[in-house]
């Protein structure tokens, strides 16, 4: 159990605050429940889809109303960076998770089977997810995905 | 066999791993990217919304100076000129300016003959998509006819649906002549069978704004009961110096920009303030407050108000008066001490009457100059109330108690407004009783937001259309688009953190006692927000603004490494500088209204003269020397005259990792 200083603690909710405010058009203390995974991404975690239902599942209201207030928002979250969940995915182990799909190990997946690993395996991406992926990471002219470049490609920017 | 069918599983379960790995880790990149796109398009409209309110010491300076004019030579002229006040104030024909303005045979663009015709119109859209300008001659008698026509019409306009038209409302266009066009193709161009209604702000910001307008007038004069336009807050000879469509103008016209101006200050004053559809839908610019009279707005003279920057002059003397009776503190404050006391000045209505006791009897100049900014500067918003709007500096935010009250009162179904930029083009609030329609697209920057119109069909039902409209052949990714966006974004955000300097540093140095040249990330956020006057997420935009130390402290002083003035001025002192940076726009606009005949160049004495009364306008203590060593190392070639624009270009800011910009 660590004790945390208070400043520490009131550091890390203002730092949600943000977060949250960043989200908040009308500025009335609500965001759309379909946010709140841009917010915890935001905030530098990496829940899968099923640890978000997990941690919307403590931040709804009873009835759901389609938003989620900052009053109940607050506690939850300060807690997950507190507990530091959903740790960031290292560079490493995502070339690693690439490797795997790359049964043949030459540097490359093919268009045809990512498309069939992302979207049919693991939590399915969505057609709009896929095309945007693909928009960034095909090469057209071979239509395969290079991804030790992707990766280089989307960390660089990441800066 | 066995083996083979475990080892397939075990690839299997592998590659599922895998795939949920990379699904989380794109899944946290998008969300990267819609937070940077956020905060982005945030930083812009803090930036843009505190720019509109610094606009309100700008009105000042201006009644300051033409009230208390030492120099009636330079500065009354824009309004007292004799030639030109002759054209505004009678009703010159067209055949004047057809005696009096030549058109060389080398001009191939438009020639326009009244009574307008669909033919002009075309003629009209097919130059200005080959970039070409239509010669001063015609766009002063298209403005005369405009202004003839726009007097008959009353402040409200009513339309109907009848004949199973539908109705095309189209929002903010602000010069983006691209928009308009593309508006045209899609939808078609106005006529008896497709009416349209303009919004407001057609001008300012975008370099088109002269073409749109002409474009809108000329359907206008060729289609009066089928194309509507509303008066915006920028349809305002004041907002235009500032934010673009003077400066244009007089580019554009370089002999008869002044005319062309005049003209337009009253044009703009005569253009309608409402539409109603009917007698349900309500169109309107900004928005309402808890004291809009529609009656009161339709009977009243629209076009005694020029501007609405400048309270009505029976409201100044009033002003006056008072001032003189009571001991006065400064007329205006620097901006940091503004800050610092916690107040913005607010150029409603409510300042006069507090400060009027009750000895003195109501204005009815001051309720009409309060009822048409209210309609022209508010913003909807969730909470209920009627609160003056802070954020510019005009007009309120309403709630949607007020809404219902008017609609009520009124018997209306719906409002459309404008006004605000909206990324996805619209936004519809207070359940649905409000429409905001804004018709700009990439606004802020390549990429920043789609543009809007509304389709309404006789049942009153919306139906709304997006586009965006794109300068590159291949459509950015998102990756791009938002890396563009964010880019542009701090690069404003920079500028500001430069022009404000000494006072984010003096801010600093209260949290750090004792002068480490350190503070706690949250010290450094706190004296931002309170230095710069803007809503940001500090602690998101620190990796991008800040170093940070290995304790995890901020090297506050930092925040100005890299940051420099395009030109150096050697021997200035930084504060000078600063200050230059600050007002840099403000500069721009007071320069080209002394320089009478466009020349660029403005004389020594003027330019001392100028600097000394805006200075003293705002509170700034500056040394004589200083200004006098400045403006002698301005004047490259030593013959007593400057060139402004020069002059301010030396005063941009640029960071040392910004690529060369590509406008």
């Amino acid at each position: 159990m660590f004790l945390f200083a208070d400043g520490a603690v009131a550091e890390i909710e203002k730092k949600i605050i943000e977060a949250f405010e960043v989200f908040d058009h009308e500025c009335n203390k609500t965001v759309d429940v379909r946010e709140i995974g841009s917010i915890v991404r935001s905030l530098g975690c990496f829940p899968t889809e099923a640890e978000l239902h997990e941690l919307l599942a403590k931040v709804e209201e009873e009835e759901p109303t389609g938003y989620i207030n900052l009053e109940k928002f607050l506690p939850v979250m300060t807690k997950v960076l507190l507990d530091r969940s959903y740790q960031p995915i290292p560079e490493d182990v995502l070339l690693h998770a690439f490797e795997a799909l790359d049964e043949n190990k030459c540097g490359y997946i093919t268009k045809e089977e990512l498309v069939k690993y992302l979207t049919e395996e693991g939590e399915p991406f969505t057609q709009e997810e896929m095309e945007d992926m693909l928009s960034t990471a095909l090469d057209p002219e071979t239509n395969t995905v290079r991804y030790r470049d992707y990766i280089s490609m989307m960390i660089v920017d990441e800066t | 066999m066995g083996c083979n069918s475990s080892v397939a599983y075990r690839r299997s379960e592998k590659a599922i791993r895998a795939a949920i790995l990379i699904q989380n880790w794109y899944r946290f990149t998008k969300a990267r990217l819609e937070t940077r796109r956020r905060y982005s398009l945030s930083i812009f409209q803090s930036i843009e919304y505190a720019d509109e309110q610094d606009q309100l010491q700008l009105a000042n300076f201006f009644t300051f100076m033409l009230d208390h004019c030492t120099h009636p030579d330079s500065v009354s002229h824009i309004l007292t000129s004799p030639g030109v006040s002759q054209v505004v104030d009678e009703g010159l024909s067209l055949t004047e300016f057809e005696n009096r303005i030549d058109v060389p045979d080398s001009y191939y663009g438009p020639r326009l003959s009244f009574p307008l015709t669909v033919e002009d119109a075309n003629a009209l859209l097919h130059a200005f998509r080959n970039e070409q300008l239509l010669h001063a001659r015609y766009v002063l008698q298209l403005l005369c006819e405009t202004r003839r026509v726009l007097k008959e019409m009353p402040n409200i306009t009513h339309l109907s649906t009848s004949y199973s038209k539908e109705i095309t409302v189209c929002g903010d266009l602000h010069g983006n002549l691209d928009d308009l066009l593309l508006i045209f193709y899609k939808n078609g161009l106005p006529s008896e069978q497709n009416p349209y209604v303009f919004n407001g702000d057609f001008v300012d910001r975008g370099k088109n704004s002269m073409e749109i307008l002409i474009i809108l007038f000329a359907f206008l004069l060729i289609y009066p009961n089928d194309l509507h336009l509303n008066r915006g807050n920028h349809e305002d000879y004041i907002m235009n110096l500032r934010y673009g469509f003077t400066k244009e103008v007089s580019k554009k016209y370089k002999d008869h920009g002044k005319l062309i101006l005049c003209l337009l200050r009253d044009v703009f004053s005569w253009l309608p303030l409402a539409t109603i559809i009917d007698s349900k839908v309500l169109i309107l610019h900004g928005g309402i407050s808890d004291t809009t009279d529609l009656d009161f707005l339709n009977a009243l003279e629209r076009s005694k108000l020029k501007s609405l920057m400048r309270p009505p002059k029976s409201v100044r003397d009033r002003q006056d008066q008072l001032k003189e009776r009571i001991p006065t503190t400064r007329l205006s404050k620097h901006i940091a001490n503004q800050n610092v006391a916690g107040k913005t000045q607010h150029i409603s209505s409510s300042g006069s009457t507090e400060s009027s006791g009750s000895n003195l009897p109501p204005d009815p100049a001051l309720k009409e100059w309060k009822q048409i900014l209210d309609i022209l500067w508010s913003d909807p918003r969730s909470q209920n109330g009627c609160t003056p709007n802070k954020s510019r500096g005009g007009g309120c935010y309403f709630g949607p108690d007020v809404t219902a009250k008017l609609f009520e009162r009124y018997n209306l179904k719906m409002l459309i407004r404008s006004h605000e930029f909206k990324p996805e083009g619209y936004e519809i609030s207070h359940d649905g009783k409000v429409i905001t329609i804004f018709s700009a697209s990439n606004y802020y920057e390549e990429g920043s937001n789609r543009g809007a119109y509304i389709k309404l069909n006789p049942e009153l039902i919306p139906r709304f259309v997006q586009y965006q409209v794109s300068k590159y052949t291949r459509r950015q990714n998102l990756q791009e688009r938002v890396g563009t966006i964010e880019s542009s974004a701090l690069k404003s955000l920079r500028e500001k953190i430069y022009a404000h300097r000494s006072e984010l540093t003096s801010a600093f140095a209260q949290y750090d006692l004792n002068s480490t040249g350190r503070i706690s990330v949250s010290d450094w956020a706190a004296a931002m927000e309170s230095v710069l006057q803007l809503e940001l997420p500090w602690r998101m935009l620190r990796a991008q603004l800040v170093q940070m130390t290995p304790n995890g402290e901020a090297d506050y002083m930092s925040c100005f490494y890299d940051l420099k003035i395009g030109q150096p001025t050697k021997e200035v002192q930084p504060a000078l500088v600063e200050t230059l940076c600050r007002y840099r726009r403000d500069l721009e606009i007071i320069f080209n209204i002394i320089d009478k005949d466009h020349s660029g160049l403005i004389s020594l004495e003027e330019f001392g003269q100028t600097w000394k009364l805006f200075a003293s306008h705002l509170g700034i203590d500056l040394y004589d020397e200083s200004l006098d060593k400045l403006v002698l190392s301005i004047d490259y070639n030593k013959d007593g005259h400057i060139d402004f624009n020069e002059f301010l270009e030396a005063f941009h800011v640029v960071h040392r990792l910004e690529k060369k910009a590509n406008s």
